[in-house]
Formats: structure tokens, sequence, C-alpha cells
């Protein structure tokens, strides 16, 4: 059965969501009998993709739907436990690929809670008002703050390795050194004492901010969360705080064809490629944006920038969990370049608005998912296409870019304002400009230059300007990109995962790219050894009356 | 060391283990003691702190000397430290991976947090069960009772000092804050609740506490029991001689159940129209709600009834089955199954479990077993009284809070029902506010020497030899 995304308020099987003007409360109440998959139980709060991708649906309405929300509180609402993690069976079950997508969708989430603070001023608060194991507890350290119940019985624990002989899989080590700044020897007897840490010492150990007594725990939850909200209501961005109603995208969908409005991918399962396109903006799309604020705040969820960017996340999520064999993505973009810049150069000058500034981080982190999909992609810059602006971001988010260069069908490539520094980062804090020309400074001086103002470039000077890896003539065209093409197609999928991953990130590591870039690195090879997933690994026989036995040797 | 059957009882703690040798650890139980005292006097039946009660003081662990009785007031009482001797070949892994090796004398590091939430679940118990019962004695029924809750008090006091012990002993700091914390959690306190449900249950009057003593206790026996098969020598041989006191406990709930019973059916036959309560007693249906409230509430202490820590636990050799090493020749458990019924849907339907992953299971039925022994003795008590009452055993699905069956709702047959089924019904099952009401309203003291409160009969025999009209408490200089 294939895995959808797309979810909503009426839909949620998992979660509560309660609003109380700038505080809102996100409760979490798993269904043991609602997990997506047969043959496990989703007991005492723990979570698989299906909880998860409705708590990701949560995070992003409540910056569109619920602007006028300055502090969102995370609490349980089952019984002594706030929530026990991925679910172990579920996991037990899952084909590695699964995991690994299960895990990286999780971080992705993980990482929009801590992206809400930082640029729409919603700050998480975590209410821990029982057991915070696992992943339970790796929520709570994507939260701003935690506050644990002090019932001499809750606690704060990350047991993977004594329990399972993993990695906890949602960034939980890094957050704790790198976030929390625990120090790095407390993390290391915390994380191997599967009973977790309680009371005063998880205070005392920065592993939470503070514990109050369950006669308390409400009350003060409350105050610190009227507090943060009045805090974080200092320096909003301007526009009415009315809340934009993301709709369904209702893909028409095909065998070997999902088309959005903007957005189209196909696929061939035989050699193993898919086509991604994304059409760019119309005219009047442009003009739209051109009016200002106002119109853009009135356009809602229909205007280009946010529904073209949500269509491609979305194709970017099917893609990872559906299309398991397609190995290559060819990336195109279409629309009028001067069109594009024209439409960037508008939507930048309105980001003052709350709205606006929404959109633009949408597409950021739409983007970022490109980023992190384990999938070849090359852009083709062949006629009928043009590369301009926030479309530009998806040919430099490839592996590779391949443009034309004939006179009688001019691919256009062009630079704006969302291509300059800090507007649509990766997640290691570089703009892609910056990543691609990491090696060649005076080329990224030029092109940064180039964007503020808006430049189109001719295919021979966009490769000058250092933007395309193979500028091609129509003679040459053909050949060498199929034989690119069926050449990436045979190369091994692992090899290529690993290599792409290391390629595309270059300069220097913030705390989210060390989350993806070792954490899942290491998760994922743990989760593929035998002291793991092998007969007698731990994360096998957990649940099960025989006890692990471990290959003691060290690699 | 091999601590000797020999008791230090010249020591500030008395005790079979050799703290004289062992200083360090001295002075840590030493530091711990006045905590302690701290606690008893705050939280233990306190107001009876200057009576002389004939209480049994174990002076040495063997057969002979574990049971010295004097009447001696319980602030006096000689808390001590005191482990079952154990005999040559005894001292093996009882169960799981590791069966047949020799035993633990310290604990193994990759078990050592286990242990030591085994050990601490346990200890919480104790005090917890004093917190309970500290009023009780405001009302009790003879001085013959009186006594016998002041004797429980202090045994669970000294249990407690049994596992503060181990803690001290062989848990290092974290053992320390542990016992520390073990005097500052509170029975039915929200905010520092004792570990387990049926421990913060309040037990407001003594058919609660002869329920308790008889089913809860009762589950503590158990869960001893398959501590002293423990593959940590130390927590086997302490857990083996709490079970000694334990047996008197028991003795205590089953036998005070039994006089009521009886008392009742006696009632029954003097009011003209049967009615026991007419007459200050205790009726049957009353006494069937306490069965079912303690003894569901009771069953929840054995856990999951499929579970992954009583497996894990099994494989490593922390906590045996009961009697496993008498009992059971094979010790590793690693093939069979149990089969156990499970909700699914509207229906009950049979479901295979590992036999390790059941262990809790297992015990339970151990438990249920022994339960049933002592309903058949009450119901001869009412065959004998010429009553055709019978007291029944509810399901083991019913009315649960933990493991398969909580969650979901059971008549007392263990038949599914639905949930307004069960609350059109739970009064009936259940102990409800009014109960209360009623039995503090027949309860009150009764403190002449051989007199006993109109709704219980009198014990078959004193204690020690004694008579019923000795002065079991002397609450009179």
């Amino acid at each position: 059965m294939e895995t959808e995304f797309e979810t909503g308020p009426s839909r949620y099987r998992h979660w509560q969501v309660h609003y109380d003007g700038d505080i809102a409360t996100v409760v979490m109440a798993v269904q043991p009998d609602g997990g997506l998959r047969e043959g496990y139980e989703l007991k005492l709060n723990s979570y698989d993709l299906g909880v998860d991708i409705e708590l990701a649906d949560i995070v992003r309405r409540m910056r569109f739907e619920h602007p006028e929300v300055r502090c969102v509180v995370v609490t349980s609402g089952t019984d002594n436990v706030f929530c026990a993690g991925a679910n172990i069976h579920m996991l037990g079950l899952s084909s590695h690929a699964w995991k690994v997508n299960f895990c990286k969708f999780t971080n992705e989430t993980r990482c929009e809670i801590e992206d809400a603070e930082a640029f729409s001023n919603q700050v998480y608060v975590a209410a821990c008002n029982g057991t915070t194991a696992g992943g339970g507890y790796e929520l709570a350290l994507a939260c701003r703050e935690i506050y644990l119940i002090d019932d001499g019985n809750s606690a704060v624990s990350l047991p993977e390795v004594p329990l399972l002989g993993v990695l906890p899989g949602t960034g939980g080590l890094t957050r704790l050194v790198d976030k929390r700044r625990v120090r790095r020897d407390r993390a290391d007897v915390f994380s191997t004492t599967a009973e977790g840490v309680r009371g005063k010492k998880a205070v005392k150990w920065g592993l939470v901010d503070g514990v109050y007594p369950r006669s308390k725990f409400d009350k003060a939850i409350r105050a610190r969360a009227e507090k943060l909200a009045k805090t974080f209501g200092d320096g909003l961005l301007r526009g009415e705080r009315k809340g934009v109603t993301l709709g369904p995208l209702n893909p028409t969908k095909e065998p070997g064809r999902r088309a959005y409005k903007h957005v189209t991918l196909e696929w061939d399962a035989g050699t193993r490629i898919a086509n991604l396109t994304v059409a760019g903006p119309s005219a009047e799309d442009v003009a739209l944006v051109e009016r200002g604020a106002d119109a853009i705040f009135a356009a809602g969820d229909q205007l280009w920038a946010l529904r073209a960017m949500r269509e491609l996340d979305d194709a970017l999520l099917y893609l990872r969990v559906n299309l398991m064999d397609i190995g290559l993505v060819l990336v195109r973009t279409t629309g009028d370049a001067a069109r594009t810049i024209a439409h960037d150069k508008a939507l930048w000058a309105a980001r003052e608005h709350w709205f606006v500034n929404e959109v633009i981080r949408h597409m950021a982190r739409a983007l970022r998912r490109m980023d992190l999909t384990s999938r070849s992609f090359f852009a083709l810059g062949e006629a009928e296409t043009a590369f301009a602006g926030c479309l530009l971001e998806l040919a430099l988010a490839s592996d590779r870019f391949y443009l034309l260069d004939d006179p009688d069908n001019v691919v256009h490539v062009a630079v704006g304002p969302l291509n300059g520094p800090g507007v649509l980062p990766m997640s290691h804090g570089c703009s892609r400009l910056e990543a691609h020309l990491y090696g060649e400074p005076d080329k990224l001086e030029a092109v940064t230059a180039a964007a503020a103002d808006g430049t189109i470039y001719e295919p021979e000077d966009a490769d000058d300007a250092g933007l395309v890896t193979v500028l091609l003539d129509d003679i040459d065209w053909d050949d060498d990109v199929r034989v690119a093409i069926e050449e990436r197609a045979s190369q091994s999928p692992d090899a290529l995962t690993g290599m792409e991953a290391n390629l595309r990130f270059p300069g220097a590591e913030n705390a989210t790219s060390k989350i993806y870039a070792r954490l899942t690195a290491w998760q994922n090879w743990i989760f593929i050894r035998p002291n793991a997933t092998g007969p007698s690994g731990a994360l096998t026989l957990y649940g099960r009356p025989e006890r692990p036995r471990f290959n003691w040797g060290r690699v | 060391m091999q601590p000797s059957t020999t008791v230090d009882l010249n020591a500030k703690i008395p005790n079979n283990v050799g703290l004289a040798d062992d200083p360090k650890l001295r002075r840590a139980l030493e530091k711990w003691l006045p905590s302690y005292l701290e606690w008893w006097n705050d939280m233990g039946p306190t107001d009876f702190a200057d009576k002389p009660v004939f209480l049994r003081t174990a002076i040495s662990v063997d057969s002979s000397g574990w049971a010295h009785y004097d009447h001696i007031k319980m602030p006096d009482y000689r808390w001590g430290i005191f482990l079952n001797p154990r005999k040559e070949g005894e001292s093996v892994v009882r169960c799981g991976d590791d069966a047949g090796k020799p035993a633990w004398q310290e604990v193994p590091g990759e078990h050592r947090n286990a242990l030591r939430r085994i050990i601490v679940t346990q200890a919480d118990t104790e005090p917890a069960s004093v917190e309970q019962q500290r009023l009780l004695g405001h009302i009790a029924p003879s001085l013959y009772d009186l006594r016998n809750l002041f004797q429980v008090n202090v045994e669970e006091g000294r249990h407690l000092w049994a596992m503060v012990y181990l803690l001290h002993k062989y848990f290092g700091r974290d053992g320390r804050d542990e016992a520390d914390e073990l005097l500052e959690r509170r029975s039915g306190d929200p905010d520092k609740p004792r570990i387990l449900g049926a421990f913060n249950q309040p037990c407001d009057h003594w058919l609660s506490f002869f329920a308790f003593t008889m089913f809860t206790d009762r589950d503590g026996k158990y869960q001893l029991a398959a501590l002293a098969e423990s593959g940590f020598e130390p927590l086997a041989r302490s857990t083996e001689f709490m079970l000694t006191e334990e047996a008197h406990h028991l003795f205590v709930g089953h036998t005070g159940m039994q006089r009521i019973i009886q008392r009742s059916a006696q009632l029954e036959k003097i009011d003209p129209n049967g009615d026991v309560r007419n007459q200050g007693g205790i009726d049957f249906d009353l006494i069937q709600r306490t069965i079912n409230y303690w003894f569901t509430y009771s069953l929840d202490l054995f856990g999951g009834e499929i579970s992954n820590n009583a497996a894990d636990f099994f494989g490593a050799g922390l906590k045996g089955r009961y009697r496993e090493f008498r009992q059971y020749d094979e010790h590793r458990a690693l093939r069979g199954s149990y089969s156990l019924p499970v909700v699914d849907g509207s229906k009950l339907v049979d479901r295979d479990v590992p036999l390790r992953n059941a262990m809790n299971e297992i015990l339970r039925d151990e438990y249920i077993k022994d339960c049933e022994k002592a309903l058949r003795k009450w119901n001869q008590t009412l065959e004998q009284e010429g009553s055709d009452r019978r007291i029944t055993l509810p399901s083991r699905r019913f009315h649960r809070h933990q493991g398969i069956y909580a969650g979901h709702f059971f008549d007392p047959q263990g038949n599914l029902i639905t949930e307004e089924q069960y609350e059109q019904n739970k009064h009936r099952w259940l102990l409800v506010p009014e109960d209360n009401d009623y039995l503090l309203s027949i309860m009150k003291p009764v403190y002449e020497p051989g007199k006993f409160a109109n709704w219980i009969a009198a014990p078959r025999r004193g204690i020690e030899g004694n008579k019923l009209e000795f002065e079991y408490v002397k609450l009179h200089d």
C-alpha cells in the first residue's frame, strides 16, 4: 500500500490540538490500533511514520493557519507516559529502507519545530507529564524548553544503546551536547542508562529545564507558556494575524504519473528513472505578487510560490517512500526566466509581511527536502526549460546541471534575490550558490552581486559564471545526456547515496547538518550490523525471549 | 565474606552480614538510620510509640532463633539485616542463560540498573504499607489484632532495611540516593506517590487491612519468592529471610478475613431477617466487593501478561519462577510457549506467548492458585457455620489497570462487556465511598484484653501459647 503524506486536522488520529489565543497545546494520544501498517500496536504513545506525518502537518499548519500562536506546548494525553519513542516492533518489522526514510522524516519534522522558533516566533515547550523515552525525549529536545513531571518515577531517557543496540535516531545525541550543551561525559552516562534520569538530577545535568510535582505541573507549564508567548510576541513581522488555510493538493494519480497543478512526477520502473518538472509562475502569478503583500496574503494557498513548493515537497516525499527503485531523477523547470526573476523580486520586496515570510521559509524547507533525498538528481536545461531564481535552486540542489547551448532554443539561467545568502539556506546554513562555488570565491562574489538585482544569463555566460556542470550544443546533447543517464543508472545505489550526501554539503557544519550527516550515517550503518539486526542482534531480539549476543569486534 | 547464622545483636544495627568489619558500609547505614527513624515517627503508628507491644524479633536466622517474643516499644524494635544461610550446591544462578553457573556475590555490571530497579520497586512497597496502615490502631477490633498490625508494621520496616542494605552495599552512590528517596515518597501523595498502584490506595479500615495483607502481601510473597531465585545471591538470601516473616502477614490477612466471614455468618443467623448490617456486622456483598477490589489491584502488581522486562529478568537470571530451583528441571525456558486469552476486537482469542515473556503470568498463576486455596478455606468456614453463602474470586481480567486487559471492560466472571455495562454495575462489584462510611461507623476500638469487636470472630488461639486474654499491647502502665 502506498503512503501519502497529506493529511489535515479532521483526519488526525493520534493528536489533539487546542488553541487558546497565543498559546496552543498539542496533545499526543496515540491510538494503539492506528498504526500505518499491520503487525504492531502503538502502545504508550509510541509512534510510527503515520503519527509523525500528523505531527509534521500540525507544525506546518501552526505557522500558516495559526500565526497568532507564539508558544506551543507539546504534552501527552496518555496516562503516565509522555512518549515512548519510535515503536520498536514497527522498527523490527520494517525494511532497512523504511527505517531510514522514517528516521529522515522524523528528523525533518524536529528541524521544522526548531525552524518555527528561529523564523516564525513560534516557540515549542515540551511538557513531559510522564515517561519520556527515546524518540519521546528527542521530540522534547527539539523544543526550546523541556519540563518534566517530578513524581519520583517519570524519567527522561535515551535507552537505544543499552536496550536496542542502535542509536537514538532523531538527533538525540547531537542535540544533547550541541544544543543543550550537556557535558559530554554526562551525556555518555545518560545515553547508556536505560532507565534514564529523573527529578533534580535531570535538571542538574541540563537534560530538562525544570521539574514540577504533579499538583503544580499544569499551572507551572501554563505560566511558563504565557511568559514565552509574551517574549516571543515582540518584534513580530507585519500583517494581520489571520490564518491561511492549506487546502488539499489533490494530485492526479495514474500509473507512472503523479500530476499537480505546477509539478509533475513521472517515472519508469524499467529504466528506474523519474522526471520531475516544475512549472514557473505565469504572467498572472507575477502580476499578483507585484501588487504587494496584501494581494499575496489574499491569494492564500493558491499563491504560486506556496502551492508549487507544497507540491514539490509532496512529490519528493512520495518518491522517497513509494518509489524505492527509482534511482535517478531528471529535473526540469519551465517558464519565462525574466518572469520568474520578476516574481522573486516582488516576493522578496514583500518579505516583511508574516505570510510572505512563511512562504519563503516554506520554500527553503521544501528545497532542503530535496538536498536530503537519497536519489541522484540531474537538472536538464534542455529546450523549453528555464532555470531562474527560486527554480534555479532545483538545479543547484541537483548533483549535476546539464545545459543546452543552442541559438535556436535559448535556455535561460537567471539569478535573483532568492538565490542570495541566507534566503533559502541548506541544512548546514549555506546558500546553494555558496555551496556550489565554495572553491571559487571570485565567481561567488560576482554571481551574488548579480543576484541582488536579478540577472539573466545566456547559456555560455551561465557556464562562465560557474553555474553549469556540462554545457552541450544541440549536436552533442542527446547522446551525451543519454550516456550520462545510463551510466548513473548502472552504478551502486548505496555508493551513490553516500557519495552524494558527502558532496552536496561543502563548507562548515552546524548542529542540524551534523544530525543528518553524522548521525544518520552512523545510525544507518548500525541498523544493518548483525549486532543490531542480525539473528541474535539486540533490535531483532527485543521483546523476544532470547537475549542478544554481540560480536565483540570493534570496527 | 560468608554471613554466619549468628546475629550481632550488640551492634547498633543487628545483622549477620559482618557489618562490624565493614566500617564504610556501617557508617553509611548508621547515617541512614536517623532518617529512617524520623520517617517512622512521621509516618508509622506513632500514637502507640510508648506502648509495649508483644513483638517477635529475629535474633538469629536459623529455625530456632528467628522468632523471639517480648514486650517492647516499637521505636526500640531492633530493625536488623539478615541473610538466610545457604547450603552448599545451592549457590548457583538458577534461571536464564547462565543457569547453573556460580551465583554472583557482587552485582554484574550489565545487570546493575535492572537489579537496582527491581530492588527499589520491592523496597518501595515496604514503607508504603506502613503508611497506608498508620491510623488503623485507633479502630482495632482487639488487642490481639492491634498487636498483629504492629508486628506487620515493624517487619515491613525491617524489610525496608533488608533492601536498603543491598542498595547501600552494592549500588554505590546511586543506591544511597535511592535509599534516601524511599523515605521521601508517600503512599497516596499525588506529588510523591509510591511506585506501584496498590500501594497508593487508601487502607482506612480493618476490612481493607485484612484484604490487603491477604491479597497484596501475598503478591509480595510471590515477588520475594521469585527474587529468592535470583542469581544475585545477596538479594536471594535477603528475600528468603523476608519470606519467613511475610508468612505471618499472610496469616494475619487470611485468618482476619476468615474471622469476619465467620462472624457475618453468625450474625446472619442471629438476625430475624438475616440482615447482617442490622446486627452491626459486615454483609457478604461488602466482603465480596472488598475481595474484588484488593484481589484485582494486587494482580496488577505482577506486571504485564506479555512482558519484555519479564523475559529480560528471567533470561538474565535476575528473577526466577516460583520455586524455580526445586520445582523445575529446565531453567532456561527458551523453548515452549504459554497460551492466554487476549482481546481481539470484541472477543477473546487464545494467543501463544514465548514462555520467557509470560513469566509474569506464570507467577500470577501460582498466586491465584494460592488465593483460591484461601477462598476454599473461607467457604469451608461458611459451611461449618451452616451458611449457604459462598465467596468467590473474580476473574483475573476484571478491574485491571495494568497489562493486556487494562483499558477493556470485564465483569467479575471475566466476560468482555461494554464500558456502559461496566459503569452501570461497578457499584455492585467494587468498593464505593458509602462502604467506607459504614465500615468506619461500626469500627470502634476494642482495647480490653480478650474482647473482640462485634463484627469479627475471635481467633482460635493466641500468640506463642498465650491466651486470648493476654495483654498483647500494654496500653495502660
